[in-house]
C-alpha cells in the first residue's frame, strides 16, 4: 500500500450501510493533497454515497473521516457549514437552481461566501462559464439547458470559489467527444494550476487513467484495488481486469444482490 | 388483535415522530440571527408568490361567499321583519369565521400545495444537497422566508376576504333586495366590535397561517424525493393543512366567545 506524503482527507475504517446493505465495511481511503484522485467502481457500489460521506451530508455508522484534519462526522453545524464553504461539489444531476439563470447559479456561491463587488462577480462568473464554454448561455434558465450543458454549468458553480477541494460526480457523463475533451484539460489545469485537490467519479475509463494521479477501485463494500494509473493498468487482478477492459463475465457483478436466476423464474409468484 | 395493536402503535409512533422532526425544523428556521439584507429580499418574494398571487381566488371567492350569506339572511331575516341586520349578519359571520377559516382552505390548496411540491421537488433535484454543500442552510434560505411570508399573508388576504365579502353583501342586499342603505350599514357598525370580532378573527388568521405552512414546507422538506413521493406529500398537505384549520376554529372559538 503506497503512502503519500501530504493527505488532506484521511478516511480510516469507515462503515456505512443503507437498510441491511452494507455499503462500506471497514474501508480505508487517503485523497493526497494537490493531486487529482479517481473514486471508480460499478454502478450502485456507493461512489456518490462516499462523496456525500465527505461532504458531511451522511453520517458514517463507524470510523472517522478527517478533512484537513478535521473529523467531519464530528463538527457541529457551523464549523462542519465552514468546513464545505472550502469545498465544491458536481453533483451528479447538476443540482442546478432553477428558479435563477445560469449567470445567478454561478454567482450564488461568491454571493453568500464573499463580500466582492459586482464587476468582480461578473467577472469571476463570465471567466467560469467561458472555461466551460457557456459564456453565451448566460442568461439562459436552467431548463433551458441540455444535459451536458447544466452539468457544465454546475461545474463552473463548483468552482466558482476556487475551493481547495472539488468533488467531481461523473463529469464526463453527456458530453460530446469535443466537451469531453475540453473538460479533461479543465480539470488538469485546475489542479495543476491552482492546486485544487480533486476528486473524480467516473466510468470513463481511458479519461480517468488519463487525468487521475491516483485511483481507487470500489466494488463490494471493499477498495478492490489501488495505484497509480499504470499500476491499475498492468494489475493481475481478475476483478480489476474485468473492470478495466468493461467484460460483462467475471468476478465484479453486474447485478445488483439478488437470489438464483432460474429458480426466481420457475418459481411460482 | 395483538397485530392490531402492534401497528397501531407503531403508526403512533410514526407520527409523533413526524411532529418531532417537524417542530425542530420549524425552530431551526426561525431561531437564527436576524440577516434582514439576505432575509428580505427573499421573503418579499414569497410574498408575492403564496400572497399576491392568491389575490385573485380570494378576492373571487369572498365576494360570492358575501353575496350568498346577503341572500340567504335576507330570505331568513325578512319573514321577522328584521331585513336590515342582513349587514350585520354578514359582517359578523365573514370577520368572525368565515373569512379567516375559508381563506385558509383556499390558501392551503393554492400556496400550500404549490409549496410543498416546490420544496419536495427542489429535494428531488438535489437542489437542496447542493445548497448545504455550498455551505447555506436550506431551512434558512429555503424554508424560513417560506414560513414568515405565510404568516403575514394570510391575516392581510383575510381582511381582504371580509372587505369584499362585506361588499358583496351590501350588493345583493343593498342594490338588490332593497335593504335601506342606512340602517343596512349602521347595524353593521353598531354591532361589530374591534376587540370581540376584529381581532379575534384576525388571530384565527395568524394561528392558521402559521399552521398551514408549516404543515406545508414541513410536507415538502420531509418528502421522499420521487414523483410519487412529492404527489402524496402535497395530497397530505391540503388534507392535514384543511383539517387542522376546522379542528383549531373550533377550539379558538370555543376560547375566544365561549363563555357568552
Ligand atoms: N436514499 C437512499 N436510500 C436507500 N438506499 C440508497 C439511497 N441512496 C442510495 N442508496 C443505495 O446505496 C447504494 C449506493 O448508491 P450510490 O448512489 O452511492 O451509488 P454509485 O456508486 O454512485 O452508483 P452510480 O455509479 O450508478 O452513480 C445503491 O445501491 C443504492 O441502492
Ligand atoms: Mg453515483
Amino acid at each position: 500500500m503506497d503512502s503519500f506524503d501530504d493527505v488532506i482527507i484521511d478516511i480510516k475504517q469507515l462503515s456505512f450501510s443503507r437498510g441491511e446493505r452494507a455499503i462500506y465495511d471497514n474501508v480505508d481511503i487517503q485523497v493526497p493533497r494537490g493531486k487529482i484522485t479517481a473514486i471508480m467502481g460499478p454502478s450502485g457500489t456507493g461512489k456518490t454515497t462516499l462523496l456525500r460521506l465527505i461532504g458531511g451530508q451522511l453520517m458514517p455508522e463507524n470510523g472517522s473521516i478527517l478533512v484537513d484534519g478535521k473529523d467531519i462526522p464530528r463538527l457541529n453545524r457551523r464549523e462542519l457549514f465552514k468546513m464545505r464553504s472550502r469545498m465544491g461539489m458536481l453533483f451528479q444531476s447538476g443540482a442546478l437552481f432553477t428558479d435563477i439563470s445560469v449567470y445567478e447559479n454561478v454567482a450564488f456561491p461568491m454571493r453568500v461566501h464573499t463580500d466582492l463587488s459586482e464587476e468582480m462577480i461578473r467577472d469571476v462568473v463570465l471567466m467560469k462559464l467561458h472555461a466551460v464554454g457557456l459564456r453565451g448561455a448566460r442568461d439562459l434558465m436552467p431548463s433551458e439547458l441540455s444535459g451536458g450543458m447544466a452539468r457544465r454549468v454546475a461545474l463552473a458553480r463548483a468552482i466558482a470559489l476556487d475551493p481547495e477541494i472539488v468533488m467531481y460526480d461523473e463529469p464526463f457523463a453527456g458530453q460530446d467527444p469535443i466537451a469531453m475533451g475540453v473538460l479533461v484539460n479543465l480539470i488538469r489545469r485546475l489542479n495543476r494550476a491552482l492546486g485544487h485537490t480533486s476528486i473524480i467519479v467516473s466510468h470513463d475509463i481511458q479519461e480517468t487513467l488519463a487525468i487521475a494521479d491516483y485511483i481507487y477501485l470500489i466494488s463490494d463494500a471493499e477498495v478492490v484495488a489501488r495505484g497509480t494509473p499504470e499500476e491499475i493498468n498492468n494489475a493481475t487482478s481478475m476483478k480489476v481486469r474485468q473492470f478495466i477492459q468493461g467484460l460483462p463475465d467475471g468476478p465484479v457483478p453486474f447485478h445488483f444482490p439478488a437470489g438464483d436466476y432460474q429458480s426466481e423464474l420457475l418459481q411460482d409468484s | 388483535m395483538l397485530d392490531l395493536l402492534a401497528r397501531l402503535g407503531h403508526n403512533g409512533l410514526k407520527k409523533l415522530e413526524a411532529f418531532g422532526s417537524a417542530g425542530i425544523i420549524l425552530m431551526q428556521s426561525l431561531i437564527a440571527r436576524p440577516q434582514p439584507a439576505t432575509m428580505l429580499p427573499l421573503v418579499i418574494k414569497q410574498i408575492h408568490f403564496v400572497g399576491v398571487l392568491s389575490l385573485i381566488i380570494i378576492v373571487v371567492s369572498g365576494l360570492f361567499i358575501g353575496m350568498v350569506l346577503g341572500l340567504q339572511g335576507y330570505t331568513i331575516l325578512v319573514d321577522y321583519g328584521s331585513e336590515q341586520a342582513v349587514g350585520q349578519m354578514v359582517a359578523l359571520s365573514l370577520v368572525r369565521e368565515l373569512a379567516p377559516v375559508v381563506t385558509a382552505l383556499l390558501f392551503a390548496g393554492r400556496a400550500g400545495s404549490a409549496l410543498t411540491a416546490e420544496i419536495g421537488l427542489m429535494k428531488a433535484t438535489e437542489q437542496l444537497s447542493s445548497l448545504e454543500m455550498i455551505g447555506v442552510d436550506p431551512l434558512r434560505r429555503i424554508v424560513a422566508p417560506r414560513l414568515w411570508a405565510g404568516f403575514i399573508c394570510l391575516p392581510v388576504l383575510a381582511t381582504i376576504f371580509s372587505l369584499v365579502g362585506i361588499f358583496g353583501g351590501a350588493l345583493v342586499g343593498i342594490e338588490w333586495l332593497g335593504i335601506y342603505e342606512g340602517s343596512f350599514w349602521s347595524n353593521m357598525q353598531n354591532s361589530v366590535d374591534f376587540s370581540e370580532d376584529i381581532l379575534n378573527g384576525l388571530i384565527k388568521a395568524v394561528v392558521f397561517g402559521f399552521v398551514v405552512t408549516w404543515i406545508a414546507v414541513f410536507q415538502g422538506y420531509d418528502c421522499v424525493p420521487t414523483s410519487e413521493g412529492i404527489s402524496d406529500a402535497t395530497t397530505k398537505t391540503v388534507v392535514y393543512a384543511s383539517l387542522s384549520v376546522l379542528a383549531l376554529d373550533f377550539v379558538l372559538t370555543a376560547l375566544m366567545f365561549g363563555d357568552l
